[in-house]
């Protein structure tokens, strides 16, 4: 074991948390609506801007406490990504519950379009930052080579920890969790016993935007930029978490969203940074190819 | 005034309460972006852009109300219900089309074009051309067939870096290289589309968007052979061996002076018009034809139900490849035009966002429709030339046009209409 391989281990680790945080808002509206929701790296994209606007109006009150800065941050970003994702399936999804199968994907690459070019038409297109909250980090020797742990990862890892925590519990132990799993199992059924499955919908895509959320402020923290294209990519690796995993999954969700970012992690350290998405990118073909129902995830049955 | 109000309280409550809430819920969505503009770490306040965003959802949100429960609207609510999805509308057998007199008229106009038009339009019209060839081949694959492929650009590119390429390494010119970058292109399609066309639809969408997003990567890190981003020359057209530039390169004799002309750079554009047309025809023609033989019938079919389809024994998975090659060998066409009429080809011009525009082409122009591609292209690309003032807000109405299409007429604008069939015995009693 070198210095470098758990380097890479640590940040394979914090990205991969955050992924699988993304990873949870695919694969919720997957289990409900059988839909790729191709907005969802933009909803990821518009938390980070409201990081940073919240980050930026709170500096002007001189608030400079860490942990009020983050609790204000969180409550406000988490809140009003939370109302994104309930207006985006509002208006983009509900209307064609009963469409044909194509109509919503391409309603919703229309939403990741406007969210795009809306930010960018509003914000400016140029790149926006965040300055370092938590300075400082661990440092161990290991050899010739030392590790170091910054303080904002450790953050990261302890705030996604808690985030799925809380949704865990939420969805496992709660009448709302129990509400999601009933609709996800079988919605016509759900319907008859008296659950508002148009509402659990809707719920759906709050919890995911606000996991979005969530991971938008950790990965804002962690790099300190963004443009408004930032939840292109990103989306895309979130979704190839959420397959690997096995869409549907909840837990999956989480395991290859830290599978894809350590060996993210390990491929730009060993082989070549540039090609880390081509990386990704191929890891998902490869998936869907030999194993399309993913690593905890049932195989699909068509019923008619 | 108020008492007109309070007497018609009860048709107005309701509008104003939905107004209030889309006012509520539009001052939380625009409130912070909108209002909030960062400026490094700090931040400028632009109060007036919410207060007129949010006052126009509370107007619009309120007419809208107010308009849906007049007679009218109730009528036209139901009819927009009904309306959202009619398939196809059948012609009479023996009805004659008005086709037979407008179309060639059309080719006639099209084919004089090029020698009275300036040079400014000429360009434009040839990338409509160029995106009426994209939005023909996606066509096939998303509007006949059902596939969505969001990595449509890939292809786009494998034929223009094609051509480049070609040129830079193996010195093959336009000719060779337009009928190699259809067939590269398709074998791309098939090596894509083999392994994914056999799982359920919505992955298709997913793994073609992170292939046209390789192949971009791919084309901007690999230095040595595509030249990153700086991107490659591509060369120009040539007729039977004569170039069309002021000097012929080698010693060779230039078109103009072969033809005792005087020199015009508008020749090259005019020559690389004229082939594309062609080919814009012969592919309308084929994609015609094609959509009545069986294998057309088979496409349309499975996307409208693939499990029936394979109850009925079609093999699905021939019928999605025969779809995704033939669509992306349209696109590798296309590509070694743009290159050419370019004469350069860089990873800027293969972006999501080709491939997010030749989609709404195929979205606007309605799903199988041949005649809507052909309009809604020449509208996409040719309308943002001319309102420039608009630019900035292109991305931002092509994604409003996709959910709105989507919402009120998925199958397009222009629906698909197809000729009866009279059984000759039934056609001898009558």
């Amino acid at each position: 074991m070198d210095g470098i391989f758990l380097q890479q281990l640590v940040n394979g680790l914090t990205l991969g948390a955050v992924y699988g945080l993304i990873a949870i808002g695919y694969t919720m509206v997957y289990g409900v609506i059988g839909m790729i929701n191709f907005a969802h790296g933009e909803v990821y994209m518009i938390s980070a801007y409201l990081c940073a606007i919240s980050l930026a109006v709170l500096g002007f009150f001189g608030l400079d406490s860490f942990p009020l800065l983050m609790l204000f941050t969180l409550v406000f970003t988490l809140t009003v990504t939370g109302v994104y994702g309930w207006v985006i399936e509002r208006i983009a999804y509900r209307p064609l519950r009963h469409s044909t199968r194509l109509a919503p994907l391409i309603s919703a690459i229309g939403i990741s379009l406007i969210l795009q070019n809306y930010v960018q038409l509003s914000q400016g297109a140029r790149q926006q930052g965040v300055p370092t909250l938590l300075e400082g980090a661990f440092r161990f020797s290991i050899g010739d080579d030392f590790l170091q742990i910054s303080y904002t990862k450790i953050f990261i890892l302890l705030a996604a920890f808690v985030g799925m925590a809380v949704l865990t519990y939420i969805i496992q132990y709660t009448r709302l969790g129990r509400m999601c799993r009933a609709t996800q199992q079988d919605r016509k059924m759900a319907q008859i016993l008296g659950i508002n499955t148009d509402r659990v919908i809707s719920l759906v895509f709050v919890i995911g935007a606000t996991m979005a959320a969530l991971a938008g402020v950790l990965i804002t923290l962690n790099y300190g930029t963004f443009d408004f294209y930032a939840g292109f990519i990103i989306g895309v690796k979130a979704f190839t978490a959420a397959v690997l995993g096995g869409i549907g999954s909840l837990p999956g969700a989480m395991l290859g969203g830290l599978i894809l970012g350590l060996s993210e992690a390990q491929f730009s350290s060993m082989v070549n940074t540039d090609y880390k998405d081509v990386f990704s990118f191929s890891l998902l073909v490869l998936i869907l190819i030999f194993r399309p129902q993913g690593l905890l995830g049932r195989p699909q049955v068509v019923k008619v | 005034m108020k008492a007109l109000l309070m007497r018609y309280w009860p048709y107005w409550s309701g509008p104003v309460r939905d107004a209030g809430f889309a006012g509520l819920m539009a001052l939380i969505l625009f409130g912070p972006v909108v209002g909030v503009v960062l400026k490094g770490y700090d931040f400028e306040l632009h109060p007036s852009r919410v207060a007129l965003l949010v006052g126009i959802v509370i107007l619009g949100r309120l007419l809208l109300s107010l308009a849906l429960q007049t007679a009218r609207g109730k009528v036209w609510l139901q009819r927009f219900e009904l309306g959202r999805d009619q398939g196809v509308q059948v012609v009479p057998a023996h009805q004659k089309s008005l086709w037979r007199w407008v179309l060639p008229l059309i080719i006639l106009a099209a084919l004089i074009l090029p020698f009275y038009a300036n040079k400014y339009l000429l360009t434009v019209v040839i990338l409509g051309l160029i995106y009426v060839l994209l939005g023909l081949g996606l066509n096939i694959v998303v509007g006949l067939a059902g596939l969505l492929d969001l990595g449509y650009v890939a292809f786009y590119a494998i034929g223009a870096y094609g051509l480049a390429l070609g040129y830079e390494h193996l010195g093959l010119g336009f000719w060779t290289m337009l009928p190699l970058a259809a067939v590269l292109a398709a074998v791309a399609g098939a090596i894509l589309g083999f392994p994914v066309l056999r799982m359920h639809g919505d992955y298709l969408a997913i793994v073609t968007l992170g292939f046209g997003e390789i192949i971009r990567l791919v084309l901007n890190n690999w230095l040595s052979f595509t030249g990153g981003p700086n991107g490659l020359s591509a060369p120009s057209p040539t007729l039977l061996g004569l170039e069309f530039g002021r000097r012929a390169k080698d010693g060779g004799t230039p078109f103009h002076e072969f033809f005792g002309l005087t020199y015009d750079p508008n020749y090259k554009f005019i020559f690389i018009y004229l082939v594309l047309l062609l080919v814009v025809l012969l592919v309308l023609y084929v994609k015609q034809r094609l959509v009545r033989m069986p294998i057309g019938r088979a496409w349309e079919a499975l996307r409208e139900d693939e499990i029936a389809c394979r109850s009925m024994g079609l093999n699905h998975v021939l019928v999605k490849l025969s779809a995704f090659m033939l669509g992306a060998s349209t696109a590798g066409l296309a590509g070694v035009f743009f290159a050419t009429y370019q004469g350069f080809v860089n990873p800027t011009s293969f972006t999501f966002f080709e491939s997010a525009l030749i989609l709404a082409i195929v979205v606007l122009g309605g799903m199988g429709s041949t005649l809507g591609v052909v309009i809604a292209a020449f509208v996409l690309t040719v309308a943002p030339e001319l309102l420039r003032s608009f630019a900035d807000y292109r991305v931002l109405l092509f994604g409003v046009l996709m959910v709105l299409m989507m919402i009120w007429r998925p199958r397009g604008l222009i629906r698909v209409s197809r000729r009866g069939v009279v059984p000759p015995v039934a056609q001898g009693a009558a």
